[in-house]
């Protein structure tokens, strides 16, 4: 192989310059949260906690923190189940429509959330299930559980399916062979998918500030506030709202990574 | 074929019955929706085109709609080509530790909020930011950069550049290494390798890669809006102002549907073409 140290050197630089690009935003906001000035810029200010200080005392924001809790929670656990489900039926069955099944169950990320948002709002409002909690749940499920599929389905894909027909052979029923073989297999992926789940509830501001009424949740909070002034407000609870989802998709990360053995672990049955 | 079992259906149904109840319906009712007319600030039901017709005779719609399409496809284009130098680089000229944690941490900022990354955008951004600052202690500028087209660009490019990076590096990993190889041995120069062997081989991943981009930045309203101006809008801008501010649903059912069915024929059109047999 020829190669050049130069090129190689400034492709990685560039990697660098991309990753910077990427996590700049992020630690800005970290940065400006411990500012003391109202307005943002450099030189820095003096350190100060006044922002975290405003935002605790804030009614609105622990509302917010509350509902995006209940949400994330409520929305992780059941996509979580919804898309164990689904990736445990496209583990084990072939049937007419399957590729269709696949596509409803995987497809909802890529709607527009204004769009998904708009079709919540008018359907759920519909029916009168609009304007509450449940209807931010409900709507967080359906852009969930796509995420938990995928995990769940990618962990099922290195499973090798005669051992759930050696535990039949064995004499286990086929809801015993589930919860002794098929789940404990999965599980780092299902821990994965509930902690990216959650994550993602916990970010998404698009259909919930549509559907959510009243009962706003975090990140709709946030956009409330950036509709009006400029704040350091939203650094404050931004640093925490990029804290708590670091570490929900950093421990996914590391869970998907270590057990199932990263990338050596050779899949015993093609993708589809 | 495998008998229909209760087992079965309690794992096949759920999923099913969701998405269809909650993702499918509703994506449908907006189409009945679309032909609602609206009758003191009230919706009712009807099959009047009226919406379309009121939608489709104004300026400002097809406007807003060439703009948005130039947007999204000038992001998907700008995205792909500062993308591909950092996909490339970590595909190519990284050991396979350094790749993983490139991957891992190209994979955090996906599903951190985008809200607050676009927030924290302005910092640098504004008349008064950080750039501006940095350009004043070389004296040059001040320069407008918020609420402009480059705010759109640097909030699309937050949106998106993770995520096109990562299928760009999942495309490349499934190049042959024997083909660079070949086309090396047979004199061929390092940038020729990389436009008539690399890109070729990755075909695939490359276009997927910026149809994504596509699909989200074309949806996106909230770089066009707190980094953009929102002046003049984009398509999503302008469902949120008609929901939100008008209580015209129906016209915001129209210019959802006609979104819907542009992302369709891009889509199709994209996925036709990475597959395509190679001429």
């Amino acid at each position: 192989m020829n190669r050049n140290w130069l090129i190689d050197w400034s492709l990685r630089a560039y990697v660098i310059l991309a990753l910077a690009f990427v996590f700049a935003p992020i630690a800005a906001s970290f940065v400006f949260s411990f500012n003391a000035d109202r307005f943002p810029s450099l030189p820095l200010g003096g350190f100060s906690l006044r922002w975290y200080e405003a935002i605790a005392e804030d009614p609105l924001v622990w509302e917010g923190l509350r509902n995006s809790v209940v949400v994330g929670i409520c929305a992780s656990l059941l996509s979580t189940a919804l898309g164990f489900a689904a990736a445990y039926t496209d583990f084990r069955y072939r049937f007419f429509g399957k590729p269709l099944y696949l596509a409803l169950a995987l497809l909802p990320p890529t709607i527009p959330v204004v769009i998904m948002g708009l079709a919540m709002l008018a359907f759920l409002s519909r029916v009168s299930l609009s304007g509450e909690i449940h209807s931010v749940i409900i709507s967080h499920v359906v852009m969930c559980s796509p995420f938990a599929m995928a995990i769940i389905r990618m962990r099922l894909s290195q499973m090798d399916p005669s051992l759930e027909a050696a535990a039949w052979n064995l004499g286990a029923g086929e809801w015993r062979a589930m919860f002794h073989v098929i789940v404990p297999f999965a599980r780092p992926a299902i821990f994965a998918a509930l902690f990216i789940t959650m994550a993602v509830s916990f970010d998404e501001f698009a259909v919930a500030w549509f559907v959510s009424g009243l009962n706003e949740t975090l990140p709709v909070r946030i956009l409330g506030f950036l509709q009006g002034q400029v704040s350091p407000r939203i650094n404050a609870i931004g640093t925490i709202v990029f804290l708590t989802t670091m570490t929900l998709v950093i421990l996914a990360q590391v869970l998907l990574m270590s057990r199932s053995g990263g990338v050596d672990e050779t899949p015993r049955r093609q993708e589809p | 074929m495998k008998k229909v079992t209760i087992f079965g259906l309690s794992f096949s149904l759920p999923l099913l019955l969701w998405q269809l109840l909650f993702f499918a319906f509703p994506l449908f009712f907006l189409v009945a929706l679309s032909f609602w007319v609206v009758e003191n600030y009230r919706m009712v039901p009807d099959f009047d085109g009226v919406n379309w017709t009121k939608m489709f005779g104004r300026d400002v719609f097809w406007d807003t709609y060439l703009r948005t399409l130039a947007l999204a496809a000038g992001a998907s284009v700008l995205v792909s080509i500062l993308a591909f130098p950092c996909s490339y680089g970590i595909a190519f000229k990284l050991s396979a530790n350094l790749r993983r944690l490139a991957i891992f941490l190209m994979i955090i900022p996906f599903f951190t909020s985008y809200l607050v990354r676009v927030y924290s955008w302005q910092i640098f951004l504004s008349d008064n930011g950080i750039f501006n600052a940095a350009f004043g202690l070389l004296g040059m500028g001040p320069y407008t950069m918020l609420n402009t087209d480059f705010g759109t660009m640097v909030g699309y490019l937050t949106l998106c550049l993770p995520l096109v990076v990562l299928l760009q590096v999942f495309g490349l990993m499934f190049v042959d290494r024997t083909l660079i190889e070949a086309a090396h041995n047979l004199r061929c120069g390092r940038l020729r390798t990389v436009f008539l062997v690399v890109i070729p081989s990755a075909r695939v991943g490359l276009v997927i890669a910026a149809l994504f981009c596509f699909i989200l930045t074309f949806g996106d309203f909230v770089g066009p809006l707190y980094l953009g101006g929102g002046k003049p809008p984009t398509l999503s801008i302008m469902i949120t102002d008609t929901t939100k501010a008008g209580q015209q649903w129906p016209r915001a059912a129209v210019i959802a549907i006609v979104m819907i069915a542009t992302l369709l024929v891009v889509a199709f059109s994209a996925i036709g073409y990475a597959y395509r047999k190679r001429a």
